[in-house]
């Protein structure tokens, strides 16, 4: 498609980022999730709105409370820069950004994949002696499947496209920190940019596509034995 | 011998029930709501009674005054439900083994293979769930209850889905797992017949008391 290595770059580098950014936000969305469908617990109406904050925050402020937060004299920042780990203004910021913005919808996809798993078959599951670990990790879990992966296709695609929080914390360096979305914004400003912010919207448009493709595919194949409960 | 003496309360059903069991096969008989499958919940742990004692082969499930409430996976209680609740997830063997592997036994294939034969399922061994008929489903459940070692096997209605014909059928396996499968059992019916074909002693339940047991 005759990309430059810079608009390379930004893709390969738009990839990692979201892919980084899903697999960290994964285990957490789990346990998220889990804890909001099954338990009962005092503040679990505030975790459930602190959860999907980003989702109605405008991204600008999610990514000014970021660099507040995580920024080098931030009150996290601060803290983790001693252990050598910065993330303002790096690519791993970014990941954290997109993290942050995708959560919301990872996590309401397995949500609702838990409240849908029928706690009947954990009950037959406990009278065969499984503990309540081993019976999340052979039934809930793998009955959820489904919603999980679509969960984390969502979120990956959500990350990819991430704009106002990843160049609020993160500002927008070719070869750090511009993702695609920050290279087309770039682009658009500079004259004579259009052809190629055209080039990298349409390989954002196909990236997104397969990811929603691939994500149906994987779900109709995830597990034959649930399609009789789906209906 | 198991020993239950319960008290639940379930909105305005109550449910007050005492019984000593000493035989292989003890039937609860009643009209549907009179408190059956509340009772099965109660012994298998899936419901915490308010008061009383539960006791099978001198081991306390749970006894209220001594504070004693096994969780149901520590209590090994083999429970075949009305609605069959195979995993859907796993093939039949893998639903056979789920008791084996959740509790950490060494592999049985002697066991697995007396199991299979008694209840005539090798063949289904590779099978999903979703592909089992009613009766296939019903005998596959009641394996994977007993191979999971329990020390008491409730079975909740295991005939009902079924239909006339599947039930004649499945009958004579009944027998054979009374006769043969070792475990003592309680078997839960409405149906007269069954009940009549397989148990020594019959309880009946109304209401949620014990109205007669011969």
């Amino acid at each position: 498609m005759g990309l430059s290595s810079e608009e390379w770059t930004a893709v390969t580098l738009t990839l990692r980022v979201a892919l980084v950014a899903c697999l960290c936000a994964l285990p957490v969305a789990i346990a998220v999730a889990y804890l909001l469908a099954r338990r009962n617990f005092p503040g679990k109406a505030l975790l459930d709105a602190l959860v999907y904050l980003p989702l109605v925050l405008p991204p600008v402020v999610t990514g000014y409370a970021l660099l507040i937060l995580f920024g080098r004299k931030g009150v996290i920042g601060a803290w983790l820069e001693q252990f050598g780990i910065v993330l303002a203004f790096r690519w791993t910021g970014a990941a954290l950004a997109a993290a942050v913005m995708a959560f919301p919808l990872m996590v309401r996809a397995i949500r609702l994949a838990f409240e849908s798993a029928e706690t009947r078959l954990e009950q037959a599951a406990s009278t065969l002696g499984a503990g309540p670990f081993w019976r999340f990790l052979t039934i809930t879990l793998p009955l959820a499947f489904p919603g999980i992966l679509a969960g984390f296709i969502l979120a990956f695609a959500k990350a990819l496209g991430e704009f106002g929080a990843t160049i609020t914390f993160v500002s927008n360096i070719p070869g750090e920190t511009q993702t695609i979305a920050t290279a087309i914004y770039t682009l658009i400003d500079i004259p004579g940019g259009e052809a190629r912010a055209l080039r990298l919207a349409a390989v954002s448009l196909v990236i997104s596509f397969l990811a929603l493709l691939a994500s149906d595919v994987l779900s109709r194949r995830a597990a034959p034995g649930r399609r009789l409960s789906h209906d | 011998m198991i020993e239950i003496a319960v008290e639940k309360r379930l909105g305005s059903f109550n449910l007050d029930i005492s019984l000593r069991l000493g035989e292989r096969v003890t039937a609860i008989f009643g009209p549907s709501g009179a408190g059956k499958t509340t009772l099965l919940s109660l012994v298998a742990g899936l419901m915490t009674p308010e008061r009383g004692r539960i006791v099978v082969e001198g081991r306390a499930l749970f006894d209220s005054h001594g504070g004693i409430n096994l969780p149901s996976h520590r209590r090994r209680i083999g429970y075949v439900f009305q609605d069959i609740r195979l995993f859907p997830h796993l093939n039949v063997a893998a639903n056979l083994d789920y008791g084996r592997r959740a509790l950490g036994l060494p592999r049985q294939a002697a066991e697995m293979e007396r199991v299979t034969a008694l209840l005539d399922i090798g063949r289904l061994l590779k099978r999903r769930p979703s592909t089992l008929s009613g009766g296939e489903a019903a005998r596959v459940a009641i394996g994977r209850a007993l191979l999971g070692k329990p020390c008491l096997l409730l079975l909740d209605e295991p005939l009902a889905s079924l239909d006339a014909a599947r039930k004649h059928d499945i009958l004579p396996y009944l027998r054979r797992l009374a006769d043969e499968g070792g475990v003592p059992m309680l078997y839960v019916s409405h149906a007269e017949e069954e009940v009549r074909q397989l148990a020594q002693r019959i309880v009946r339940i109304d209401n949620g008391l014990v109205s007669s047991a011969d």
